[in-house]
């Protein structure tokens, strides 16, 4: 079984609508969202019959105020300052428990994270796998964990070849949960400077695994000059060039409509998005 | 005044938002919390004078001192230390630094030394103070390396707080403190859906904000009727404009040899001022 996972960097390049054009063109695979704090593919991809599992991770401190003697040693020692005035802020609170286990009044009591919740779905494109990080929480890496646990258990029980990993942005915790293990990334950019920025960034992330990395150029026409710094970039760090989309404002219209690329007739993003899969699609099945 | 320009979803306009208004205001700093992909500086090109490393305190264990009982290890929220049978293994990756081991040992074996996580650099461009992060790549914690960027604001400034994208704890770090959060969203199925997120964890905080449309076409009521149902000012609209993409592909901004355009982020400023002061009435 192979793993693709779609990741960018940069925010807002493509990935989620790029993603959901892979799930109407490829065959036999599980599609998994693995940006849990903004979940946005399952708005393309309709899932139905969906099955909701809590997600619990982690704790949060709570201080009895009828217990409490007002010493403020918790509120000395936290280092995340989460308690101020004999109250422990929740959303500041990293759950390590330091206050619980000094409180000299026994007046700290540790409660359990609600942090989210997860999906398992039909759609029309086979099984799709996501979830939701409540706002605000952490461990978005272990949640991500989670669902590719899930996703690996659904392709080897329906006997799937394929895994398709619909990324978050930036290279922090859920990134790397994100493409632990996987057989390749692909990065979808664009030609900008920002974009081209923070290619690098993350190419070196993938790099730092030993992950196989694929680039995607999305809007590639909207500025040529940054397109050819980033072809040079590939071709330097010898990194696969896998194609490039044209930008069309058609796409923007499709997509609120719940459209992805692939599926816009007689469009020129739609062969582009087809091209991009099928080079990606020959290389991976090699290995 | 701290505002921090905030979005659930990443690439809606944040980093043209923040810079754009702090290039438009004067005694203003700016601050680049998303430090995983800092975009900030390529719009400013700041001339750096300070840059430190910023670090995170983890366990060292003095084998000689350490009689094995495994305290340290069951006190680990984190299962970052491991008890073995000759030994305490330390997992620095996931030890958060928050110090419960090497108070709690009953031994005094265990002592914090420092890991790097990431660099920070501080500078000017033109009048703008300016700050940011860079995360070391392959390191998963971002949060404590927002908390010290933000240790660099300045007193008796405007700081404008550049968050990184998404609702979780990135975004919490960067947007905690601040006085005014402004969501910047764009009319999508996908902008609307993270919008609604970032609602939800901004008023957990209580923190007063509003919402800027940016990538604004003819029709944006996917977000204005949103907004209207939940009485969210939506307080600026940012065109859809194929040249702003071309001069943002260069990191060019918007203001650059634009009054017209500098009047409308001092307008914004006004405008955030007011229902900053209206929602503390």
């Amino acid at each position: 079984m192979k793993q693709i996972a779609v990741i960018s960097g940069k925010g807002g390049t493509g990935k989620t609508s790029i993603s959901a054009s892979f799930a109407v063109l490829a065959k036999n695979k599980v599609m998994v969202d693995c940006d849990v704090d903004a979940a946005d593919l399952y708005l393309l991809l309709n899932p139905q019959n969906i099955v909701t599992n809590p997600f619990s991770s982690g704790r949060t401190a709570v201080i009895a105020k009828d217990k409490c003697v007002q010493c403020g040693i918790c509120g000395n020692l936290c280092r995340f300052n989460a308690i101020r005035e004999f109250t422990i802020d929740s959303i500041s609170c990293e759950g390590c428990g330091f206050c619980y286990r000094i409180c000299p009044a026994g007046a700290v009591y540790m409660t359990e994270n609600d942090s989210g919740t997860w999906m398992v779905s039909d759609s029309q494109y086979g099984k799709f796998v996501y979830a939701r990080l409540n706002p605000g929480e952490e461990n978005s890496g272990k949640l991500v964990a989670k669902i590719r646990q899930e996703s690996i258990k659904i392709a080897e029980a329906e006997k799937k070849g394929l895994i398709i990993i619909d990324g978050p942005p930036g290279i922090g915790c859920p990134v790397i949960s994100s493409i632990t293990g996987v057989d390749a990334v692909l990065i979808v950019t664009e030609p900008t400077m920002s974009g081209l920025h923070d290619l690098e960034r993350v190419s070196r992330l993938a790099s730092h695994f030993g992950i196989k990395t694929y680039v995607c150029v999305n809007k590639w026409d909207i500025n040529k000059e940054k397109y050819s710094q980033i072809e040079n970039y590939c071709v330097k760090n010898d990194i696969d060039l896998t194609g490039k989309i044209v930008f069309d404002p058609k796409v923007h219209k499709a997509l609120n409509k719940g459209i992805t690329m692939a599926e816009i007739k007689n469009s020129q993003v739609s062969e582009n998005v087809r091209d991009v899969w099928d080079n990606l699609y020959n290389k991976i099945k090699e290995y | 005044m701290k505002i921090a320009i905030a979005s659930g979803k990443g690439g809606t306009g944040k980093t043209t938002v923040a810079v754009n208004l702090a290039l438009s205001l004067v005694d203003v700093q700016y601050i680049d919390c998303d430090v995983e992909e800092p975009n900030g500086y390529l719009f400013f090109n700041p001339e750096i004078k300070k840059a430190y490393n910023a670090h995170v305190l983890i366990p060292e264990i003095n084998i000689d001192k350490c009689v094995l009982c495994g305290k340290c290890s069951s006190v680990c929220e984190y299962k970052a230390l491991a008890k073995l049978p000759t030994t305490i293994l330390v997992f620095k990756e996931l030890c958060h630094g928050c110090g419960a081991c090497s108070y709690l040992c009953p031994e005094k074996a265990i002592t914090e030394t420092k890991r790097e996580i990431g660099i920070i650099e501080t500078g000017s461009c033109e009048n703008i103070v300016f700050a940011h992060g860079k995360l070391n790549v392959g390191e998963p914690m971002a949060p404590p390396l927002i908390r010290e960027v933000l240790r660099n604001q300045s007193d008796g400034l405007t700081v404008i707080i550049d968050s990184p994208p998404g609702t979780s704890c990135p975004m919490v770090s960067a947007v905690k403190d601040a006085d005014y959060v402004l969501l910047v969203t764009e009319p999508t199925v996908f902008g609307l859906n993270d919008l609604q997120i970032a609602v939800e964890v901004i008023s957990k905080m209580s923190i007063p904000f509003s919402v800027l449309i940016n990538k604004s076409n003819d029709d944006d009521t996917i977000i204005e009727n949103f907004c209207n149902v939940k009485n969210i000012p939506v307080l600026m609209k940012l065109p859809f404009d194929p040249d702003i993409a071309k001069l943002y592909s260069r990191a060019i901004p918007m203001v650059h040899n634009n009054t017209q355009m500098k009047k409308r982020f001092i307008k914004l400023f006004e405008d955030i001022h007011n229902h900053y002061r209206e929602s503390k009435l």
